[in-house]
């Protein structure tokens, strides 16, 4: 057993420190965990997501509270006893609604922002692994809540997304039946996506969080230069305190220095936030499902939400295997960007040649896709591009591959 | 440097500790009663279906209610709850030892708590040595008609209650 | 400054994917265009009923079909569309002529006693006592004459088939609940009971009485308790039981009352509560306006709701659908105003904590 001052007033810093090393922890977890320098408002993203998770789960508790997951009660609950009766229970739903639409924007921004800085390379695949894990934990749990309101909506989209896990011409309806738990989407259905939405969805994607920070512990967070950054010399030179060195430092401390930055960006962002709950939240709470659901009547138009739409534009165009194969692999793909990528150097990609077109590239074929997932395919000009945009999308990995493998060398210092 | 940066940090902490106070007001809001709970607060109780001598059960708010119209033969109670001439008593059927539902006995004209042995008159007076502390509660009503309203204190309430007699 | 450009990249791709999936998306997913590809532009006409949006339904037919036939090879096709545009030639000039006998009575001067004893014989079906006469409940009148336009009212009353736009309904041997109506009152009578009913059926209704006499016989307001027969009633349980069989009589009765309805318009009309969430502002004005203009062929019949009557209505489908905008309205700008204040205190203490750092 450890020495233990005795004499410790219970509760005082010192008795904490004695029990549960309290200033180590802070020091590890804060003071003394360092953050480059040279860095601007895009790696405030990470915290801002945080925030955002936060804010879903406050809301999402209170939602819970009046939230009846039954076929007969849940659009009810949702639309009348929660957006009537409830006190602020529309503004619950509202933040709800909006966060989940915002977290994608944000998840979209982080993402990019790895790949412009080259953050997913060396030493810090594990990070960029994590994080799609994330990616996908974050759309599995948007596509359970999104089941909840029971509309129009809800249940198409159930109806749609369940039937890819037939797996086109294995035809294996016993298996869709099986995650549906009745031939249709219906009280299984919704009592299974409620469980995964409240419970066991939010437990993994907390855990995988922790994972996610974990992961940065050793490589650190890369800077825009992609400059190695000898952290420990740089970890002296702060800890000496003066001014003089402090500057010559290329680190900061997360607390206060970096975190200062972060809230700063979380204020603008909760200021468009709330902005949009008030103003102009439509978009993230889509009319169609404000019909009750009704599973004798298919919309006229059926869509997923913005943030799933370009994949779900790469299955659209093809025949329904093709189709289903490139869905595939267009799910996997962004994993496997450490190894597709050969170059050795981590730098912004307006400094890395060829890369830098293949990166601004990739960004309009996405937001294409995307566009087009959600326009009427029945236009003949909008399904002709469709196919391109989705076979370009499916040639970027190739492309990547190659042009990376003959990316020159950086010279440090260059 | 270090006093002004503090001195900022702490209006920050300061100014988002008043937002909390607003999240957590509309937090409070949120576990209150819904509207609807409390709209569905009043029983309307039709005396004309009430029989001499024989205590009928309401419901208010999740409770029981006792309604008895008197006969002759019992007693008079400055408790009593007087419709159109005819005695009426009015209570929340729940012992006030400990929440029990008593049963109205007909031989001996008391209701009886089979709980701890609890025993009140036709008035809801408990009887003296037994576990209940006090009179069967009597709940918030108002006179309309030859009905009662549960839930709403009218003019006949309101002087019971000053003269302590409700509960 | 760097930060600011690498922000202006940002919030242009941002704000090019929402310009994408929202206002251009649902632009090209609910646009309607003709046969050459030209779009059809659906607009309120403010709830004047000439004929106007029955003109351009026959003139976008009349031209679709021409166009059809000068690309047809098919002989037999050819006829079959020939047959087709003669009828839609037919519907057209019934319409124009329908509508201009309508103008003409509007000239007349009506007396308003002689509309009041013409009126008895309407209290016949238009009682208030929620009877189902012929498929549906007829109307309530007691506000029709603040409710309704004039001109429509003297149109449902030489033609109501013909005014509620839904004569395609009636074509075969389907009868109108009130065709009976059609040529028994002559053009003095018509403006007479019309002139009695703008004039004394004229009070102010609430919100929700307009709801009620306008929109209930067929569509319930369950966020409202509102069914197609009005309030529903308070009942009390039996409290041996549980039960309330008051309401399950009433339930029966409703649910009786729907299938009625639901067998004379082809499908039960669906509730209210959420529609003004559902619908866009736009689709619900020129649809009450005309619902033949977004969704050609519905059962719906036009109510003739005036500019001020739609308001009226529109108001209560605003209270009941989205019942937290006041509460929004003034929330909003405090909860903004936090975040400025708190993102300025967050700027200053930024600047602070980063001030003697490089």
């Amino acid at each position: 057993m450890a020495k233990i001052d005795k004499k410790a007033f219970p509760f005082s810093k010192q008795w904490l420190d004695d029990r549960l090393a309290l200033t180590t922890v802070m020091k590890v977890l804060n003071t003394e965990y360092w953050i480059p320098k040279n860095i601007n408002f895009l790696w405030a993203m990470g915290m801002v997501l945080a925030a955002t998770f936060g804010v879903l789960v406050i809301s999402g508790i209170f939602l819970l509270m009046y939230y009846v997951p039954t076929v007969e009660g849940a659009f009810d609950s949702v639309n009348y006893t929660i957006m009537t009766e409830v006190g602020y229970g529309w503004l619950w739903r509202h933040i709800h609604g909006i966060g989940a639409s915002l977290v994608f924007l944000i998840i979209y921004i982080h993402l990019f922002t790895g790949i412009y800085y080259g953050s997913y390379k060396r030493g810090r695949e594990m990070i960029w692994i994590s994080g799609m894990l994330l990616f996908v934990l974050f759309s599995a749990e948007a596509f359970s809540g999104y089941m909840l309101p029971w509309g129009q909506m809800s249940y198409w989209a159930g109806m749609v997304i369940t039937n890819l896990f037939s797996g086109g011409s294995l035809e294996a309806y016993s298996f869709v039946e099986w995650i549906r738990g009745d031939y249709v989407p219906a009280q299984a259905f919704l009592g299974r996506f409620f469980m995964l939405h409240v419970f066991l969805l939010p437990l993994i994607i907390i855990a995988t969080i922790v994972f996610h920070f974990a992961t940065l512990r050793l490589p650190h967070v890369n800077n825009q230069e992609g400059k190695e950054v000898d952290f420990d010399e740089s970890a002296r030179l702060w800890k000496e305190g003066t001014v003089e060195s402090r500057k010559k430092s290329e680190v900061i401390p997360f607390s206060p220095v970096f975190l200062s930055k972060d809230i700063f960006v979380m204020g603008v962002y909760f200021i468009l936030f709330f902005y949009l709950v008030f103003y102009n939240f439509d978009f993230a709470m889509d009319p169609v499902n404000f019909d009750p659901a009704d599973g004798l009547k298919t919309p006229a138009h059926i869509y997923p939400e913005w943030y799933f739409l370009w994949s779900y534009e790469i299955l659209r165009p093809f025949s329904k295997d093709v189709g289903l194969i490139a869905f595939a692999v267009a799910q996997v793909a962004l994993f496997a960007l450490p190894f597709i990528d050969r170059s050795p150097n981590v730098a912004p990609a307006s400094k890395r040649g060829l890369f830098k077109y293949w990166f601004w590239t990739l960004l309009v074929i996405m937001i294409a896709l995307t566009a087009l997932g959600k326009l009427p395919p029945t236009d003949p000009v909008f399904a002709a591009m469709g196919l391109v945009f989705a076979v370009a999308f499916l040639l970027m990995g190739p492309a990547l591959y190659i042009i990376t493998k003959f990316e020159k060398k950086i010279e440090e210092g260059a | 440097m270090s006093t002004r940066r503090d001195f900022m940090g702490m209006a920050l902490g300061g100014f988002t500790a008043v937002g909390a106070v607003g999240g957590f007001y509309a937090a409070k809001r949120t576990w209150d009663p819904l509207p609807s709970v409390k709209a569905a607060g009043s029983t309307i109780v039709d005396l004309s279906q009430a029989k001499e001598g024989e205590p009928m059960t309401e419901k208010w708010r999740g409770k029981p209610i006792f309604v008895l119209r008197k006969s002759a033969d019992m007693p008079a109670h400055e408790r009593d709850v007087v419709v159109k001439g005819v005695r009426y008593h009015v209570s929340i059927a729940l012992c006030t030892h400990l929440g029990c539902i008593p049963a109205y006995k007909k031989a001996s004209k008391t209701f009886f708590c089979a709980c701890h042995g609890g025993v009140f008159d036709t008035s809801g007076i408990n009887l003296p040595g037994l576990p209940p502390p006090s009179p069967l509660e009597i709940p918030p009503f108002a006179i309309e008609g030859n009905t009662l309203v549960l839930g709403s204190e009218g003019p006949e309430y309101l002087a019971l209650k000053k003269n302590n007699l409700v509960v | 400054m760097k930060e600011l450009k690498i922000f202006g990249v940002v919030a242009f791709f941002s704000l090019l994917t929402y310009y994408l999936v929202e206002p251009y998306a649902h632009h090209a997913m609910h646009a309607k265009f003709d046969a050459q590809g030209n779009e059809i532009k659906i607009e309120s006409h403010g709830f004047v009923y000439d004929g106007t949006t029955e003109a351009a339904a026959s003139a976008v037919a009349i031209s679709d079909l021409e166009y059809k036939i000068g690309k047809e090879k098919d002989a037999k096709l050819k006829a079959s569309l020939e047959k087709k545009l003669t009828l839609a030639k037919d519907v057209q000039a019934k319409k124009a002529t329908f509508w201009k006998e309508v103008a003409t009575i509007g000239q007349l001067t009506g007396n308003a006693k002689a509309g009041e004893a013409a009126f008895a014989s309407c209290t016949g079906c238009h009682n208030g006592l929620n009877m189902n006469m012929g498929g549906v409940i007829p109307p309530n009148l007691d506000h029709a004459g603040a409710l309704y336009d004039e001109n429509y009212l003297i149109a449902l009353l030489k033609d109501p088939a013909m005014a509620s736009n839904v004569d395609h309904k009636y074509a075969d041997t389907m009868l109108h609940p009130m065709g009976s109506i059609k040529g028994t009152m002559s053009h003095q009578q018509i403006a007479d009971v019309v002139t009695y009913l703008k004039e004394k059926k004229a009070a102010e209704p609430t919100a929700k009485t307009a709801f009620m006499e306008a929109c209930v016989r067929c569509h319930a307001m369950r966020y409202d308790k509102v069914t197609q027969l009005g309030d529903i009633p308070k009942t009390k349980e039996n409290i041996k039981t549980g039960h309330d069989i008051d309401a399950m009589k009433y339930a029966q009765k409703v649910a009786e009352e729907q299938a009625t309805l639901a067998g004379y318009m082809g499908k039960l009309p669906p509730d209210l509560s959420m529609i003004i969430r559902a619908r866009s502002e736009h689709f619900m004005e020129t649809f009450i306006e005309d619902p033949q203009t977004q969704l050609p062929g519905t059962s719906m019949p036009r109510v003739g709701l005036s500019e001020a009557g739609y308001e009226k209505v529109h108001e209560y489908l605003m209270d009941i659908g989205d019942p937290s905008k006041p509460a929004r309205d003034m929330a909003g700008p405090w909860v903004l105003g936090f975040f400025f204040i708190f993102t300025i205190l967050a700027y200053l203490w930024k600047s602070h904590q980063w001030k003697d750092l490089h």
